[in-house]
């Protein structure tokens, strides 16, 4: 094995002279101390090997060692509550063993190998079992079951099953014999390739929305279980805390949160915020479906680019149980950012911005991981992919930007002049956008009211004929304009302090179920149009404003609580008496 | 190990090429003696077979390809550390230059340091109580916070950051634990000379390490003073549990010497000829601030950064921005107008300060307050924008109260003066005043109940001396009337 030596070392590029022990993609171990790389080209003279730790201390006549297979995760119960880093080591117990700091060449085992799980066996002697059907199901937290399932592409007929019972994961579980004959042991985990999707018989239609209780997400610009979203934003806009309210509120089964490149204060905060909150369905901490992967900007940049397919396996995984899974990526634009440097390293041609030219089909390729699928073995899940993207110097014209653009649905611009005005979400309602309000409006019509998409068309109108009047109110004043006109100017500020705005640090306003959207809305309509009479018969707006109506209509997100909708026929009351008022 | 080198290959810049070298590491310290028998060290940075880069700290003046002898030092470069430190002044590659002798080490430190675990992390809470109402109440320092202060020529960054120094050791348990890691990175001697001078008179020097590299000494050495100031500082915060403030500037010339250096490797340059890795290298010093469960003391770092032409879009403060946790900007036409300090509100901002305000760290109408003051400060801006085009005359009435609150926040919040150490409450107080000034119905940011306890107009009236209010027009009758 000696032949497979290190040659040069340039950062975290390695390459391995003359051989063809290496296959692509191939996970590798680097050097006496066996750093875990990846083999990325491959060429008659030198293998090029990327290294997911630092090189400091590497020489070059240290050995390679191949392992024959591409880099994998181990699937299997234990995910859950956990949190890895950008090749599925669990960092609770790295930091069990290291202390503090993050030492290179550590290998703890991704999954705890010595717990013993109960598990309920529910494949029988006998039974002809495809790729994708559940052999045995475990309750892995308070609220998910974990389903053991048969590895994809694998078929056969059962020959021994365990009895139900407590088992460690790598206990066998079942015995398979496929039909050339050969045994096929299964335990309670499998390994998957990162960079491969998992098979599923179809997509299917998108038809459901994301409920995230975030007003201007779910009446503006909704996201559709299995669908895809960017938040692009500058920094200080609020990415983070777009990806943290939507990873608290939304209603997925599972959440997977991938911190990819960014701060590690971040990270320590989703955890310490998500074992204390407590989801308000299940009355269960958040951390019981949540599964954290964490790789911090000073960590070695190529784990960087792993961590998101990392996190896009176990959400896959998740997905083929049944359960509709949410992936967050904090940021996209790190990871970009990782493939131009490993790219600057091999000395590739560079396109846009020295991102290499292959950026937008990698994105293509990560995005398109997510869908509403029918999976192997009958159920159906979805995957949701919501990125965040850092756009450098916050021009949204930037390759990652552009580029992923083309490949969501779903587009919350992040905007800094609501950022600067304490406007969160500071999303900007001219430059967003969601394709999937069409695939979505049979849900909304049936299971919220018909009402909401034509309010919600209305608000929109509001809005966007706010934006053309502030064009002449910049010129030129406000007070130039017709009552009428006035009065859009007004109820739109109603429709964007009281309504669009939304705190997330309100115990009730944090979360806002669609009833209470659609009955805010209501409100705010109906005031429009009680203000458009009493303009109509010639009353100066002025007389409407000072009745302080328009006030405490901003201010009922606050005075409503979530328990007591009923209180929202006060308001009626209150517009109809302010309006009398006048005369 | 003895084993030495004679010759190089080649010499480029920064960098000397070596051949037929055996059982180098990457990231090795390497001495390299020159002919007159002075040493300097270098680093090896690239390796392919025998053949090695190395980058020479010390510039590669007067070496030639003959005349040098090059010895492996076995090791990546390591910073000798010990609770001696405090007090001293070293070169930016961590020697000491004060004429006061080596170091007796304790141990050596490897200066690239190692990621700290997310999970052993303490989020930060604390709060910092800086004096600096503009930072207090509305950008709040927390301990284990990086938050950079983002300036441009000509503006008292420096001064702010020493006004933090004196006002934060106050109100830390008396100064105890507390210390102050210095690093410069390419700024002038006067510069350097200032900070000396005012940790002296702020009686904080002995509780200072120095780390300089002033701009004419060379950018390889530039590249490693960061580093090693913040192992200085790791090993202070988390192994002697002291809670230290890590200030370093300029990060503008750390950035510059960097893209000097990857430009001489001959790297395929990003976006404005910085090297594609730069938030990265930034990154893993940015990201060396915050608290370990393992310890009791905290890494807070405040970089100063200078934005070329003060553009906020310019690659170093824009990747800055993404890694640190906030950023408090300063802006040359407010210090023109003589407003100390120049601290930009809108644009600034503190990442960790919502955890970190409120009841039990604060007050509990903190963040009420800072949000509503955002918010109208905000509108502020608008309405001047307006007023440019319109003139100030044609404002609605309640425009123009947006005005006059403009300019009594600026003139009377953000401007306090380098000597003045205001109170938190002090702060808060004077943000509800001022407050005060606009109608009770504008401030939509604030719980009713929180409203009524603390907004008071005609406090804001006779603060100010407000004059052609209706309020005050009220008041003055009812006297009259007896």
């Amino acid at each position: 094995m000696t032949e497979n030596v290190i040659y040069s070392i340039n950062g975290p590029v390695v390459t391995v002279k003359d051989t063809d022990a290496f296959s692509m993609l191939e996970m590798v171990y680097v050097g006496n101390a066996r750093l875990i790389g990846e083999v990325i080209s491959i060429k008659k003279e030198f293998t090029t090997i990327q290294v997911y730790e630092t090189t400091t201390g590497l020489k070059p006549g240290e050995p390679v060692y191949p392992t024959g297979q591409p880099i994998s995760v181990t699937l299997g119960p234990g995910i859950l509550r956990n949190i890895f880093d950008g090749i599925e080591r669990p960092l609770e117990e790295i930091a069990k063993e290291s202390g503090s700091f993050i030492p290179t060449g550590s290998h703890v085992d991704p999954l705890d190998k010595e717990k013993l799980w109960d598990v309920t066996v529910v494949a029988q002697v006998g039974d002809q079992v495809v790729g994708g059907d559940v052999y045995a199901t475990i309750p892995e937290t308070d609220l998910i079951t974990h389903k053991c399932m048969v590895s994809p592409y694998t078929k056969g007929k059962v020959v021994e099953v365990a009895p139900s019972g407590q088992y460690k994961i790598d206990d066998v579980i079942m015995k398979i014999e496929t039909e050339k004959g050969q045994i096929v042991e299964c335990t309670l985990t499998q390994k998957w390739p990162i960079k491969q999707p998992r098979p599923v018989s179809k997509r299917l239609p998108i038809s459901m929305p994301l409920v995230t209780g975030q007003r201007v997400i779910d009446t503006l610009f909704p996201i559709a279980k299995g669908g895809t979203a960017a938040i692009p934003g500058g920094f200080g806009t609020g990415k983070t805390m777009t990806q943290h309210q939507l990873a608290k509120w939304c209603d997925a089964d599972i959440i997977v949160y991938v911190g990819c490149g960014e701060r590690g204060n971040e990270m320590t905060q989703v955890l310490e915020e998500f074992r204390e909150l407590i989801d308000p369905k299940s009355n269960k901490p958040l951390t019981d479906r949540t599964v954290l992967i964490a790789n911090t900007s000073n960590m070695p940049v190529a784990a960087r680019e792993a961590s998101i397919y990392t996190g896009v396996t176990l959400a896959e995984y998740y997905r083929d149980m049944g359960y509709h899974v949410a992936i967050m990526a904090d940021s996209t634009s790190r990871w970009a950012e990782a493939l131009r440097e490993i790219s600057g390293r091999l000395e590739e041609m560079p396109a846009e911005e020295g991102f290499p030219a292959y950026l937008p089909s990698r994105l293509s390729q990560f995005y398109e991981r997510a869908g509403y699928m029918d999976n192997l073995n009958g159920t159906k899940g979805s995957v949701t992919i919501i990125g965040a993207v850092s756009p450098q110097g916050s021009d949204f014209s930037e390759p990652v930007t552009q580029n992923t653009k083309r490949f969501v649905r779903t587009f919350w611009a992040l905007d800094k002049a609501l950022a600067y005005a304490r406007h969160y979400f500071a999303i900007n309602w001219n430059q967003s956008y969601s394709e999937y309000v069409p695939d979505l409006a049979r849900w909304f019509n049936k299971n919220v009211d018909s009402k909401f998409l034509r309010d919600r068309q209305e608000l929109s109108s509001i809005l966007a004929e706010e934006t053309k009047l502030m064009e002449i109110v910049k010129l030129m004043g406000s007070d130039v304009l017709p009552d009428d006109q006035k009065l859009i100017i007004e109820i739109a500020k109603v429709v964007r302090v009281g309504y669009l705005q939304q705190n997330a640090f309100h115990p009730d306003d944090t979360y806002v179920p669609l009833e209470k959207q659609l009955k805010m809305m209501e409100v705010i309509l109906y005031l429009y149009k009680r203000g458009k009479e009493v303009i109509n018969t010639g009353k100066p707006i002025r007389l409407i404003l000072e009745t302080g109506i328009f006030d405490k209509v901003i201010k009922m997100k606050y005075d409503v609580p979530n328990k007591n909708l009923e209180l929202f026929d006060e308001y009626y009351k209150d517009i109809d008496a302010a309006v009398a008022s006048i005369d | 190990m003895s084993l030495q080198y004679i010759g190089l290959n080649e010499i480029n810049g920064p960098l000397v090429v070596l051949d037929h070298v055996k059982d180098a590491s990457y990231d090795e310290m390497v001495e390299l003696q020159c002919k007159d028998g002075s040493t300097r060290l270098g680093r090896i940075v690239q390796i392919e077979g025998e053949r090695v880069v190395v980058q020479v700290f010390e510039g590669t003046n007067t070496l030639s390809l003959s005349n040098t002898k090059t010895r492996l030092l076995g090791h990546p470069m390591e910073l000798p550390v010990s609770k001696e430190i405090l007090g001293r002044v070293f070169s930016g590659a961590g020697k000491p230059i004060d004429g006061l002798g080596d170091i007796y080490a304790e141990k050596s430190m490897d200066i690239n340091g190692q990621p700290l675990n997310p999970v052993a992390r303490v989020y930060p809470r604390n709060y910092i109580n800086t004096g600096i109402s503009s930072i207090d109440c509305l950008t709040t320092l927390i301990r284990g916070q990086k938050l950079p202060i983002f300036s441009g020529s000509g503006l008292p960054h420096n001064q702010l950051a020493v006004q933090i120094v004196k006002q934060a050791k106050v109100a830390d348990d008396e100064g105890k634990g507390f210390g102050v890691v210095f690093a410069a990175m390419g700024v002038t001697n006067d510069v350097a000379d200032y900070f000396r001078r005012s940790f002296e008179e702020a009686g904080v020097m002995q509780r200072v390490v120095m780390f300089l590299n002033l701009s004419n000494d060379p950018i390889i050495e530039r590249i490693l003073t960061p580093r090693c100031a913040l192992t200085a500082a790791e090993y202070l915060a988390f192994e002697h549990d002291m809670h230290i403030l890590v200030i370093y500037t300029d990060v503008t010339s750390y950035c510059e010497a960097l893209r000097e250096f990857s430009s001489s490797k001959g790297e395929i340059p990003g976006r404005k000829g910085y090297p594609g890795y730069l938030y990265s290298d930034l990154a893993s010093l940015y990201e060396r601030a915050g608290i370990a469960k393992s310890a009791q003391g905290s890494v807070t770092q405040i970089p100063i950064l200078t934005m070329p032409n003060n553009d906020i879009t310019h690659p170093v403060p824009d990747l800055t921005g993404y890694i640190t946790e906030g950023q408090i900007t300063l802006d040359a036409e407010l210090n023109a107008m003589g407003i100390y300090p120049p601290v930009s509100v809108l644009p600034s901002l503190s990442r960790l300060m919502k955890d970190g305000i409120g009841e039990g760290y604060t007050r509990a109408d903190h963040s009420d307050v800072s949000n509503q003051l955002f918010a109208a400060y905000a509108h502020v801006q608008d309405v001047k924008a307006l007023t440019s085009v319109i003139g100030e005359d044609e404002l609605s009435e309640i425009d123009k109260k947006y005005m006059e609150f403009g300019r009594l926040f600026e003139k009377h919040f953000i401007n306090q003066g380098f000597n003045t150490n205001r109170s938190i409450e002090e702060t808060l107080d004077l943000g509800w005043t001022l407050l005060s000034v606009l109608p009770k119905s504008e401030l939509d940011r604030i719980d009713n109940a929180v409203l009524e306890q603390f907004y008071n107009h005609e406090k804001a009236v006779t603060q100010f001396g407000l004059s052609e209010d209706e309020t005050i027009r009220e008041l003055q009758q009812a006297v009259d009337n007896g």
